[in-house]
């Protein structure tokens, strides 16, 4: 995947500008490290919400940046987190190749579904998207041999560096979730600001006049789609190697719902706005159901609904209206 | 980063071993409970928990000195890493001293190496995939493995002189088990397995694989189906193609003939012959003393499957408490659970030694009417089957 | 062999009856107002549990009480809708989306509390039980029953938008709120009647369905992904698409199982994905 940069130019003064690191991010990867010393016992939720954030990042990038609505996209996460596992399971359990190898699975398979997600737009692109999705999840159950169908597959998974074993609290599952997640980040925030990003908001603003100014609107939609689908496949395969787990519901139509409502509550095209959502809703999830475990979902409706009439386009969007500039 | 990490696993290791010489010395035995209290498997986890309330309140909270406290974790379906995490959390959160519940089998699975690696007693209450009990050595099963109905099924119904049967399961792994175990015991006693097909899981019209069950004019259908709304439709496209008995006879385990889809299909379900491990109109004192205790918890709610395996869930670990006079730890429960046998609603139960899994009668039932209502009536008992699928490979 | 296909056609044909009274009222909201409205399946919920209290609870029979579902979603949807929907009309499909979803999550944790989580069964009047058999030919009475209420419903519908002076109405204040509103419509109310209509259908539709596939509080959720599809594959804006749709589907769906079983899973997706990709707008959409 090549991003075209502009070398020079008032052009490249601003997209430098606007890629510039902003205080409050700084404050807020610091934060990420809190739970480690105040909540130790929370670890393992932590991981697999920095899991849930990467899986909605990757969501921002096609649905934020460039229009592209999906109630699919746990294909992705699923074919990543069978990845990993089927690795695991006949003998390779080393984790960051398994990343490597998840990403590259998934984004080959975003790659040749990106030929037809590139070919239709609005509810035939969302139905299409999750048609895809449910086939993914049948052909899964299919092939029962392989995934263990729905029983799914416990795994073993090797050491970090042969050294940081994934323990009980989930203190490795949670720095090697939050440094994935950083990574990831890094390179979405530098694919969006780019003048391939900027050609991408183009897109999702106005599909008929890219092409008319000459922009080779399909190619970097399919450009972004495989991006998408790698992270995806990461965040998958980060939740395999930290629970030692996978099952059918990695690919659910669920979990493609799930990340969409995360995502929209954060705030789409802001690249924190996964971030905040799954932050937000997987954890009001985790109080609210310890709470009350029959019943908790009452409230997370309550909360999904009082977003949307207080703050229509997400709580990002919703504060950056109240403070003017926050991020972005 | 990695240095951070390096610091505050030191640091997470020292606390965990401080935390867990701390919690023997209260006086309370701690049950996580891990099931599906939301979601689609929701009246799953409802029944399997008011099976657990029942328990406890016929038998008080108290056992062995000990105060007996439940924390209640929803999964939200099989999710396995949902159900891992949350197996950990009550670990080093909650220090329970047991892991219970399970509805699903990829919850189970997902706990299991947590069992192993804390030692904790792990009580499977519902999951029925047979391999569970080999995942650690500190699983026990109270409820019911799908080739132990199954399998003593086909023997069953060949010794009975049925020779053709059709198979339709759910496609999916505990209908693969049950159609793989019920055409093994049916074919060894001589009978033969004309057709099989398996139906998507969530399938909500019959009406084409009940024709092609049609076109084959086989003797007996054998069904397996989960439970919910599916066993009414399956029931009802039968019927409105006319398969039922006594032309057709139909084979089933037995969340087909379970009360709610035994209403939905009304004289439909006269006849149906399904086997089980739990019945609920078995005349028995004990069971009839569980059935009124557990329609008045539940305000005329009828016990099922999951009500019965969450009861004698609960009295594994009272029993095990009993014995180990309030010893908690993993080792020591799993040590007087593993042989121990008592007389259950269901019927006898043992725990098998060998295998940690459960040993019980399995059930013929026919629908008839009795006093104007439809019900399962016990026409055979196989007694003490085990999971013939363990030690077998 | 051709009796069996005939069969296989007739059974094909009712479940795409069955999909069609599911999602008939969302090719209202979604299809002709445009309101991403993923509550739908909660509507039909809520008829369904209608049907099931005024049965159970106060005795009226099966065929009395289904219009009593299509007046109880209905209402009940006005009152959300002049509260809550009408302020995101135009605020886009991602804030409806959000909305919608948060209003399922609340109606199946509602149901669950008031009526707890296990089936609710219903008990049909003897005469839409069993089988009709015709020249050697086995019908299902209630497949039928379901058959003859789609044909009213989708003959209604048709006639009554395209038309009827309401109809002409309708769509002039989905088309052009502006210019409807200009031209002295009272647009608020149209809207508002409109939205009852497409959840009255959705809740006689859940009311319809617990006959063959129950009613539990996960309703919902479980078949919006099928009401999604027919009004997909029809094409927005088009209740006769969705008509088509719904009985092509249904007959794609019974006779790929009858003949290749193993697909069965497959079958319906594998329809729609081909079918949008070849027409995105849907089979008779019009944008």
């Amino acid at each position: 995947m090549t991003v075209e940069m502009t070398t020079s130019g008032p052009a490249a003064t601003w997209l430098k500008r606007r890629s510039r690191i902003s205080a409050i991010e700084i404050v807020f990867w610091l934060a990420t490290l809190l739970p480690f010393f105040l909540f130790p016992s929370y670890l393992s939720l932590a991981s697999q919400i920095a899991i849930g954030a990467l899986f909605a990042l990757s969501v921002d990038l096609i649905l934020g940046y460039a229009g592209i609505i999906t109630l699919g996209h746990a294909m992705f996460f699923g074919i990543g987190a069978y990845t990993a596992a089927i690795l695991a399971k006949h003998g390779w359990g080393e984790p960051l190749t398994g990343l490597v190898a998840a990403a590259v699975v998934a984004g080959a398979v975003g790659f040749v579904t990106s030929f037809i997600i590139v070919r239709v737009q609005h509810l035939a692109l969302i139905m299409i998207t999750l048609g895809l999705g449910l086939l993914t999840y049948e052909l899964a159950n299919s092939f029962s041999t392989v995934t263990g169908g729905t029983d799914g597959l416990g795994v073993t998974i090797w050491p970090i560096f042969g050294r940081f074993d994934f323990d009980l609290w989930g203190y490795t599952a949670y720095s090697y979730a939050l440094v994935i997640l950083f990574i990831g980040v890094l390179v979405a925030r530098r694919i969006v600001n780019s003048s391939f990003g900027l050609a991408l908001t183009g897109i999702r603003e106005n599909s008929q006049r890219m092409p008319a100014i000459g922009s080779v609107y399909r190619t970097h939609l399919q450009k972004i789609y495989v991006v998408a689908a790698s992270m995806a496949g990461i965040a998958g395969a980060l939740l395999t190697q930290t629970t030692g787990t996978v099952s059918l519901d990695t690919l659910s139509f669920q979990r493609s719902a799930d990340v969409v409502v995360m995502l929209i509550l954060g705030g789409t095209g802001r690249l924190y706005g996964g971030i905040i959502g799954a932050i937000i809703f997987l954890v009001a999830r985790d109080r609210l159901s310890d709470m009350n475990p029959q019943y908790w979902y009452f409230w997370i409706g309550l909360l999904l609904m009082a977003i949307v009439l207080v703050m229509p386009g997400g709580i990002l969007g919703g504060l950056s209206r109240l403070f003017g500039r926050f991020v972005r | 980063m990695l240095k951070k990490t390096a610091a505050a696993l030191a640091l997470g290791f020292s606390l965990a071993a401080a935390l867990s010489s701390t919690a023997l010395a209260e006086g309370t035995v701690k049950i996580g409970l891990i099931m599906p209290y939301s979601g689609p498997f929701a009246d799953a986890g409802a029944q399997m928990q008011a099976g657990i309330d029942l328990y406890v309140k016929e038998h008080g909270d108290e056992v062995a000195g000990k105060k007996i406290v439940l924390i209640k974790k929803d999964t939200g379906g099989p999710n396995p890493d949902v159900a891992k995490r949350l197996a950990q959390e009550l670990v080093v959160r909650d220090h329970v001293d047991v892991l219970a519940g399970f509805a699903l089998t990829p919850e189970a699975l997902g706990a299991a190496p947590v069992a192993t690696e804390a030692k904790k007693l792990m009580v499977d209450m519902n999951a029925a995939t047979s391999i569970i009990t080999e995942k650690s050595p500190y699983i026990v099963r109270t409820s019911v493995t799908i080739p132990q109905i199954n399998y003593a099924f086909g023997k069953w119904a060949a010794d009975q002189g049925i020779k053709h049967a059709y198979t339709l399961v759910a496609d999916y792994g505990p209908g693969h088990d049950a159609e793989s175990s019920f055409a093994k015991g049916f074919k060894e006693k001589g009978g033969e397995i004309v057709g099989a097909d398996h139906s998507p899981v969530a399938n909500p019209d019959f009406s084409a694989y009940v024709q092609r069950i049609k076109d084959a004019k086989p003797e007996a259908v054998y069904i397996f189906i989960p439970g919910g709304s599916q066993p009414a439709a399956i029931g009802k496209a039968l019927a409105d193609k006319g398969l039922t008995p006594p032309n057709t006879k139909l084979l089933g385990q037995g969340e087909l003939t379970m009360p709610d889809a035994m209403e939905s299909l009304g004289k439909n379900a006269d006849g149906i012959i399904t086997a089980f491990h739990y019945t609920l109109e078995r005349k028995d004192p004990l069971n009839q003393k569980f059935v009124a205790g557990y329609k008045n918890l539940t305000k005329g709610r009828e016990p099922d499957l999951f009500s019965i395996g969450g009861y004698d869930g609960m009295h594994l670990i009272y029993a095990a408490l009993k014995k180990t006079k309030g010893d908690a730890s993993g080792d020591a429960l799993i040590k007087v659970a593993k042989g121990m046998s008592w007389e259950s609603p269901r019927g006898p139960i043992t725990i098998d030694p060998e295998t940690r899994d459960i040993v019980q009668n399995v059930y013929i039932r026919k629908v008839e009417k009795v006093d104007g209502k439809l019900q399962n009536v016990i026409i055979d008992t196989i007694k003490d089957v085990k999971d013939p699928l363990h030690g077998a490979k | 062999m051709i009796g069996n296909l005939a069969v296989v056609l007739f059974d094909g044909f009712a479940f795409g009856m069955l999909l069609f009274v599911l999602s008939v009222g969302l090719s209202v909201t979604l299809g002709l107002m445009n309101f991403t409205n993923l509550a739908h399946g909660a509507f039909g919920m809520l008829g369904g549990y209608a049907v099931v209290v005024a049965m159970r609870d106060l005795d009226i029979p099966f065929l009395l009480s289904l219009p009593l579902a299509f007046l109880v979603a209905g209402l009940v949807s006005v009152v959300f809708e002049r509260t809550i929907f009408r302020r995101l009309y135009r605020a886009g499909e991602l804030n409806q989306v959000l909305l919608t979803i948060g209003l399922v999550f609340v109606a199946a944790a509602t149901m669950a509390y008031f009526f707890g989580t296990g089936q609710q069964p219903i008990a049909l009047p003897a005469y839409l039980q069993g089988y009709v058999e015709l020249g050697g030919l086995r019908f299902g009475a209630y497949r039928i029953f379901l058959v003859v209420v789609a044909l009213v419903i989708a003959g209604l519908l048709v006639f009554g938008l395209e038309h009827t002076r309401f109809g002409a109405r309708v769509r002039a204040a989905v088309d052009n709120q502006r210019v409807a509103q200009g031209l002295g419509l009272n647009v608020d109310a149209i809207f508002a009647v409109t939205f009852a209509l497409g959840s009255g259908l959705a809740g006689l539709g859940g009311a319809l369905a617990i006959e063959i596939v129950g009613l539990d509080p996960s309703f919902g959720f479980h078949y919006l992904v099928y009401v999604l599809i027919v009004v997909a594959v029809g094409g927005l804006g088009s209740i006769g698409g969705s008509f088509v749709a719904a009985a092509l589907l249904g007959i794609f769906d019974v006779g790929g199982k009858y003949f290749v079983p193993d697909m069965g899973a497959f079958l319906i997706y594998l329809f729609m994905v081909v079918i949008l990709f070849v027409r995105p707008v849907g089979l008779f959409g019009k944008r």
